[in-house]
């Protein structure tokens, strides 16, 4: 799927350059496009490798795997195919908290880290289609759970605003009726389920 | 509730970072060394998200550069219009999946000129705080542990970024509506 889509932009934006006359933007745009994903990586490596390391020492220390029992309730039924205490569970269990907490930019390498346990642990390591609790970890990670969005908070102080988390009950209802529309949908969709038992 | 609000903020990362180290040194973790071998897996993440994100972006240029994105906008205004979206905001609706810096600079542009506290403003400030970039997500999780099907991925995830539209027009109109 990720084939067609990128593939449809691409072409989408070829078409509509040469009825709007904007090629010369869009040359000039696949360049830059290209540069941005590798000025992004290396902007945000150094925080990248940070949050891996502090996790390895909440790994070594236990401190996971607390967090994991915490949320156990709820990640046992969403990834049922992990038991509650595999390193998988363990670097989701982080990254819920990240994305919870705000800390966006410590989500992500959590998130990769709990990618590369799920993928790890499956009968066939070197899959190339994602299992059911995939799906529903990376839809989690689209759909937004953080409890207080700090940076538009910021911004709309910046704008003057005269609540600038004036907006945090109506996030809450929106972000987390979002996410059960987008689970919902992931169970919906599935068709066939994957039938892959793990461990 | 804003200052404090604020403060909690630039207390939460030094906090954090303290709260994990003086755990680790409870349990007598080598921390430094510890640190270095994490770190290192996060060079390794760093590496393995780049050719995706190099495409992705690359994609989301062009879509900008070529014009395309405000032609759907203006496709998919009326329609929006019609289930309550104020106008200024649809932008919002079709760039939040695709781009978070440009998702940024539309919500900033409304800001500027309808203000943080209008409805479109209480709309667009929902709407950004309610979801991720779906498809930067999508394409770093997927592209570092090499998946190639996404089977129903991005149906859900588009699914869910809709609903995030509607449920943001109805929490504005009844916390913030006329």
């Amino acid at each position: 799927m990720m084939n067609m889509i990128w593939l449809f932009l691409i072409l989408v934006s070829f078409v509509c350059a040469i009825f709007t006359g904007h090629m010369e933007q869009l040359s000039q745009a696949v360049m830059e496009g290209a540069n941005s994903g590798v000025t992004l990586v290396l902007t945000t490596a150094g925080v990248m490798c940070l949050w891996t390391g502090l996790m390895k020492i909440a790994d070594s220390g236990g401190l996971t795997k607390r967090l994991a029992h915490l949320f156990s309730p709820i990640l046992h039924r969403l990834f049922p195919d992990y038991p509650p205490d595999s390193p998988a569970i363990g670097a989701i269990s982080l990254n819920v908290t990240a994305n919870l907490l705000g800390l966006g930019n410590a989500a992500t390498p959590f998130g990769l880290s709990a990618m590369r346990e799920m993928q790890k642990a499956r009968p066939d390591p070197h899959a190339k289609t994602a299992n059911d609790s995939m799906v529903r970890f990376v839809v989690l990670n689209t759909a937004s759970i953080q409890l207080i969005p700090t940076f538009l908070g910021a911004i709309r102080m910046q704008y003057g605003s005269s609540a600038p988390f004036g907006m945090l009950p109506a996030v809450w209802i929106t972000s987390f009726s979002a996410l059960v529309v987008g689970i919902a949908g992931a169970y919906l969709f599935r068709g066939k389920k994957d039938g892959e038992r793990l461990q | 509730m804003s200052s404090s609000l604020t403060s909690f903020t630039a207390y939460l990362i030094p906090s954090v970072v303290v709260i994990i180290l003086l755990f680790g040194m409870v349990k007598r973790v080598p921390v430094f060394e510890t640190f270095l071998a994490g770190a290192k897996e996060g060079l390794h993440s760093c590496v393995s998200i780049l050719p995706s994100l190099i495409g992705l972006l690359m994609a989301v240029h062009m879509l900008q550069a070529s014009g395309a994105l405000d032609l759907f906008t203006q496709w998919i205004t009326p329609l929006a219009t019609q289930i309550g979206f104020p106008p200024e905001v649809t932008p919002l609706l079709l760039l939040r999946p695709v781009s978070g810096s440009g998702s940024t600079a539309i919500l900033t542009q409304i800001f500027d000129q309808c203000g943080p506290d209008s409805l479109a403003g209480w709309t667009a400030s929902v709407m950004a705080g309610s979801t991720e970039t779906t498809f930067y997500a999508i394409a770093v999780y997927y592209g570092a542990v090499g998946i190639k099907k996404t089977r129903h991925t991005i149906p859900a995830a588009l699914l869910a970024d809709f609903a995030c539209g509607v449920f943001a027009v109805l929490t504005t109109r009844l916390f913030f509506g006329q």
